[in-house]
């Protein structure tokens, strides 16, 4: 029995001295397995007298545990080693660029128009689309500009032939909404609005927002409300909003709308015309059918590209349609 | 319209400073664009007197002179042709700073010494004029600032006036309106009738009523006309943006700017026979003032005498009966135009005029008497005559009706969002020279007067009231309506969705013109014409788009040009097509990738993107908006002819996708390989609603399979078969190789399939999924020859 201990012993420096699983497992083998040494030590049992048996069976079992759990715990201890040096292994450099797809961007006016929308939606405006390319009758005459009127001067119309042409503005979408629904009305009508005008300050295509609100009862007063907090929702400031008479020939009484943009040497409010807007005209109810002692209807205009200058710190209307990538690329 | 400050305060002197009374007009309605003070700054420049002119010794242009500043008698040396002695002319005392900051200092030119200078127009910047010196009234007070002398202390205040407002293009109208802000009673000059002193009246005879309702015609004989045009109705008109030309061009000119009646004066020896008011006949000529001759049409409203056209009536009169400083006999037109009649006419022949402004507008129908007599009364002071007797041609029945119209207390508070008080109302009307008939039971009726065409209907009155009481005087409060939900549609994918689909694609949104060069659409798109413009604003921009590859493909050049390898953009839109009567305007969606598919990177940034990679970005927006679209190897003129798929949505066109056609891309000067894609938006936007299907709890099985097949035969054709014979419970098929090789033969590739089964109530078993596979296998030699790879 001097051998078992002598046995323990070296199955223990063994254990100790295993420099990874396999060898461990080898010696587990060796010393526990079926044919390990310890485990032949249970033979010796025969030998030896019913009343030496157990405890001499015992002192076999103690002498397996010994090594079984130094194995056990060399494991361990190995197993860990391995786990930490895959991950040392494993280290990368995070700070290099990830890859992948660029992401895009829209463009400043839909972003704009986007916004818009989205302001006017929440208050339960419908957003209306009509065709580019109108009949003098929509784009004209059913808004109280009859041929003769020098409003339409105003418009540098771009035509196909007479009575054709490329809408000056959006509000033919308005004309026929109503010509095609029952008031109440209450929409916006955004899109591409043409004039055959191209300088520093114009370009021949742009974009328009215009709204229209038709309801039994609604009044210039209403129409101040709605303009002026689009005007602060739009822009986040609690800026100054004044209304201005104006003419349009399918609004009446009309107004342009300035905001406050800066202030002069002086002090006093530096003031930039941004919308159009007024009371429905009665002839254009009537052109739509509907009874302009039963309704009343507001409506207003504004121009996207403008409104997105000033969003945007834009400095050239131009650059909008170069479509140059190092320009849209700021607007994502 | 430009007019002078001070003269309006001649009219109404409210006791506000300029900018105030500028804020106040535009805040009336009539925007002031802007103002500038009436002369350049200076000081130390006094009325001078020149007393003796003598030859310069040295020089044969310079003149030396001695010139009295009202106190004492100094020597200039002066250059201007106009020096004469006892001529009185702005004087420069030395000390004097003229506009420039020009000092005026002791010098000597030539040799003979200079203290001062004696000063022309441009010296003060008044006006342009440097052609010679400014020549001052004979009473002018020697010694007196300039300044003082010519109330220079005035501005020029243009305002922008909307087309309604023809009533405000006079000084009359527009110290109108601020009378009416200020609460002040307007001055205005008396006018009185003028007695004829003969016989004789121009024969008048009106044959176009409709477009002249009225005319009227006076005589003036025996004047002067070298007559000079006193000083201070010349500084009235170059305040107001106006030439003096002659004393009788600048009476009209003025009574037209006073009053707003544009008027004409004809040289009576130049009428032959009497003036006939007619429409022009075909191709009459006219040879106008400014020297042009234009060719009338019948549509043309002229003066005419017996035998000529002698005027574009409310345009221009004609170069041959104008006055001149021969004229001894003077007729007077006044009269009333038709608006209609006048709309365009101006500009037909490329004219805008001071008279076609206003009678475009609407002149005030009833003022042509009073400005005949405004303007013969002024008119005489000058160059004297001999007045007859005022000769009106008037239809009553083409004169525009006199108005009233009713306002209703009611509406006026319901359209405005407030009740304003009675008495307000009134007084803002009838300060606005409307006059209160009648009182009535819920509110008033109005006249309109004259000179306020543009009130026709009550809301004008209503606007009117608002405008003067103030708009932003006015109440702000949130409008109240029905909140009636409205219809969505689930199944239809709004355009900001694919939109935003795009932007995380890495596709930058453009927005290109809607008219394009043709030249260009013309090689993108040869099969289809775009609708021209009859007025497009260049040769590159006149032509609607049929595709929105002709923008997107200008842009690309336009980005390739600023170094801009790698180009990912799309665009939603409209694109324009003519059939017959009828124009189509469909909205697209289109993109153009060229360069590398991702931005370049640490590992392989710089694969080119090829159809695959932008097939696969569409089939992802298929995914998206749930729609099952099919990709057809076909051809298109602007595409590769190997390289261009027609995408068909249930046996519908729905667009394209393709490779540019090489040959395309050099004509356009484009670089790399360019894909392209348009869609129609309307066919795609719409998909399905989900609808559950139980998960089945069997587990799924997969076969892989690798076949030789003719390069020939399309993937769809073996998808296709594979499918026809996998039975209802395949589930996915996918391939996940290609390869084309020689070790294959020529005209060979290599499929490797993935098919994937699975049942909704158990495991298939072995024996099932292999007979499925297997008639896979046979379908696919028997049918398309292929062979199994081994």
């Amino acid at each position: 029995m001097e051998n078992l201990e002598q046995l323990v012993q070296d199955g223990l420096s063994a254990v100790e001295s295993a420099d990874s699983l396999q060898a461990l497992d080898q010696i587990r083998v060796e010393y526990l397995g079926k044919k390990g040494v310890i485990t032949q030590q249970a033979k010796t049992l025969g030998k030896l007298s019913p009343e030496e048996r157990p405890a001499a069976g015992q002192k076999i079992n103690e002498a397996k545990g010994q090594v079984e759990q130094a194995i056990n715990a060399r494991r361990t201890d190995l197993e860990k080693a391995a786990i930490e040096a895959k991950l040392a292994s494993e280290s990368i450099d995070v700070t290099l660029p990830g890859r992948g797809q660029d992401l895009g961007g829209l463009h400043p006016v839909t972003r704009t128009l986007q916004r818009i929308e989205e302001i006017f939606s929440r208050a339960g405006y419908s957003v209306e689309q009509g065709p580019e390319i109108e009949d003098d009758y929509h784009n004209f005459e059913a808004l109280n500009i009859p041929g003769h009127h020098p409003a339409r001067a105003m418009h540098d119309t771009f035509y196909f032939n007479p009575g054709t042409l490329l809408r000056t503005h959006t509000s033919p979408v308005q004309i026929r909404t109503m010509e095609a629904g029952k008031p109440p009305f209450r929409m916006i009508c955004p899109g591409r609005v043409y004039r055959c005008d191209s300088d520093m300050t114009h370009t021949p295509m742009f974009h328009q927002v215009e709204g229209l609100l038709v309801e039994k009862n609604v009044s210039f007063a209403d129409l101040k409300s709605t303009v002026e907090e689009f005007l602060r929702v739009f822009f986040e400031r609690d800026l100054e909003v004044r209304f201005r008479p104006s003419y349009f020939p399918f609004t009446e009484p009309s107004a342009e709308v300035d905001i406050e943009w800066g202030r002069e040497a002086d002090g006093s409010i530096k003031w930039l015309e941004v919308m159009g807007c007024g009371m429905v005209h009665p002839k254009v109810f009537e052109y739509c059918g509907i009874d302009a002692e039963e309704y009343r209807g507001f409506a207003f205009g504004l121009g996207v590209e403008r409104l997105a200058m000033l969003r945007y710190g834009v400095n050239d209307l131009r650059m909008f349609f170069e479509n140059d990538l190092r320009f849209l690329r700021q607007f994502r | 319209m430009k007019f002078s400050e001070q003269w309006l305060r001649e009219w109404v002197n409210p006791n506000i400073g300029s900018q105030e009374l500028m804020d106040q007009i535009t805040m009336a309605g009539l925007e002031v664009d802007g103002f500038e003070p009436v002369a350049g700054e200076f000081s130390g420049v006094v009325v001078g007197e020149v007393q003796s002119v003598e030859p310069h010794p040295d020089a044969d242009k310079l003149r030396v002179c001695q010139v009295s500043d009202g106190e004492q008698t100094v020597q200039v040396v002066c250059g201007a042709p106009n020096v004469r002695p006892g001529l009185k002319v702005p004087f420069a005392v030395v000390g004097a700073v003229l506009p420039g900051n020009f000092k005026i200092k002791k010098a000597k030119l030539r040799g003979q010494p200079s203290e001062g200078m004696l000063c022309s127009e441009s010296e003060l910047a008044l006006s342009d004029n440097h052609e010679g010196l400014m020549e001052l009234p004979e009473g002018a007070p020697v010694g007196q600032e300039i300044a003082d002398y010519l109330k220079l202390n005035d501005i020029t205040i243009d305002v922008d006036l909307t087309p309604n407002r023809s009533d405000c293009l006079s000084i009359k109208g527009i110290a109108r309106e601020v009378g009416v802000l200020n609460s002040l009673v307007v001055s205005e000059p008396a006018i009185e009738p003028v007695e004829a002193v003969h016989s004789e009246v121009p024969e008048i005879r009106v044959e176009a009523p409709a477009g002249c309702p009225r005319y009227l015609g006076r005589v003036l004989r025996n004047v002067n006309l070298k007559a000079e045009t006193p000083l201070w109705m010349q500084e009235k008109l170059r305040r107001s943006g106006i030439r003096s030309i002659d004393a009788a061009v600048d009476v009209t000119n003025y009574v037209m700017l006073e009053l707003g009646q544009p008027m004409h004066a004809f040289d009576r020896d130049e009428i032959s026979g009497g003036i006939i008011v007619r429409m022009a006949k075909p191709a009459e000529k006219l040879v106008l003032l400014d020297g042009q001759e234009v060719e009338l049409t019948e549509e043309t409203l002229v003066i005419a005498d017996h035998e000529k056209p002698i005027a574009i009536a409310g345009v221009m009169g004609g170069e041959h009966s104008g006055v001149s400083e021969k004229t001894r006999d003077l007729v007077l037109e006044s009269a009333y135009f038709d608006p209609i009649t006048l709309a365009g006419k101006a500009r037909h022949f490329g004219l805008h005029t001071d008279a076609s402004h206003r009678f475009e507008r609407g002149v005030d129908y009833k003022l042509a008497r009073d400005a005949m007599e405004r303007a013969t009364t002024l008119l005489m002071d000058i160059v004297g005559g001999e007045p007859g007797e005022i000769v009106e041609v008037a239809s009553d029945e083409h004169l525009p009706a006199d108005r009233s119209i009713d306002l209703r207390e009611k509406r006026l508070a319901d359209v405005l969002g407030m009740a304003i008080d009675r008495t307000t109302v009134e007084e803002i009307l009838t300060r606005l020279g409307l006059h209160i008939d009648k009182l009535l039971k819920d509110g008033w009726r109005v006249s309109v007067p004259s000179f306020r065409p543009d009130i026709t209907i009550e809301e004008d009155l209503i606007e009117e009231v608002g405008r003067i009481y103030g708009y932003n005087n006015l109440p702000v409060t949130e409008p109240t309506g029905s909140l009636g939900l409205v219809a969505r549609q689930e199944a239809k994918r709004p355009v900001s969705a694919i939109r935003n689909y795009f932007v995380a694609q890495g596709y930058q949104e453009a927005v290109t013109y809607s008219f394009v060069d043709p030249k260009v659409q013309k090689l993108i798109d040869p099969e289809r014409e775009g609708i021209a413009l009859a007025n497009p604003i260049s040769s590159d921009l006149s032509v609607m788009r049929t595709t929105l590859w002709s923008g997107l493909l200008k842009t690309v050049a336009y980005n390739q040009n600023r170094q801009q390898p790698r180009i990912r953009l799309f665009e939603t839109g409209l694109r324009f097509e003519q059939h017959d009567q009828r124009i189509d305007q469909e909205p697209m969606l289109a993109g153009v990738v060229v360069g590398s598919q991702y931005p370049e990177n640490w590992v392989n940034g710089r694969r080119t993107a090829d159809f695959f990679d932008v097939k696969g970005e569409l089939e992802g927006l298929f995914r998206l908006l749930g729609i099952d679209v099919q990709f057809i190897a076909s051809q298109h003129p602007a595409l590769h002819p190997g390289q261009t798929a027609e995408l068909m949505r249930d046996g519908e066109h729905v667009g394209w996708l393709g490779t540019l056609h090489p040959q395309v891309q050099k004509n356009l000067e484009l670089n790399g390989t360019i894909l392209m894609f348009e869609l129609f938006l309307n066919s795609i936007v719409t998909g399905y609603v989900p609808n559950f299907k139980e998960i089945s709890k069997f587990p799924e099985v997969r076969r892989d399979l690798a076949i030789i097949i003719g390069s020939d035969v399309a993937f769809a054709d073996v998808e296709r078969v594979a499918r026809k014979h996998a039975g209802e419970r395949l589930t996915a098929l996918r391939a996940f190789d290609v390869y084309e090789g020689e070790s294959l033969g020529e005209g060979n590739r290599s499929l490797a399939l993935s098919l994937f089964w699975q049942h909704p109530e158990r495991t298939m078993n072995e024996d099932e999924v292999h007979s499925l596979f297997n008639g896979v296998i046979d379908a696919l030699k028997e049918e398309l020859g292929a062979t199994l790879r081994s």
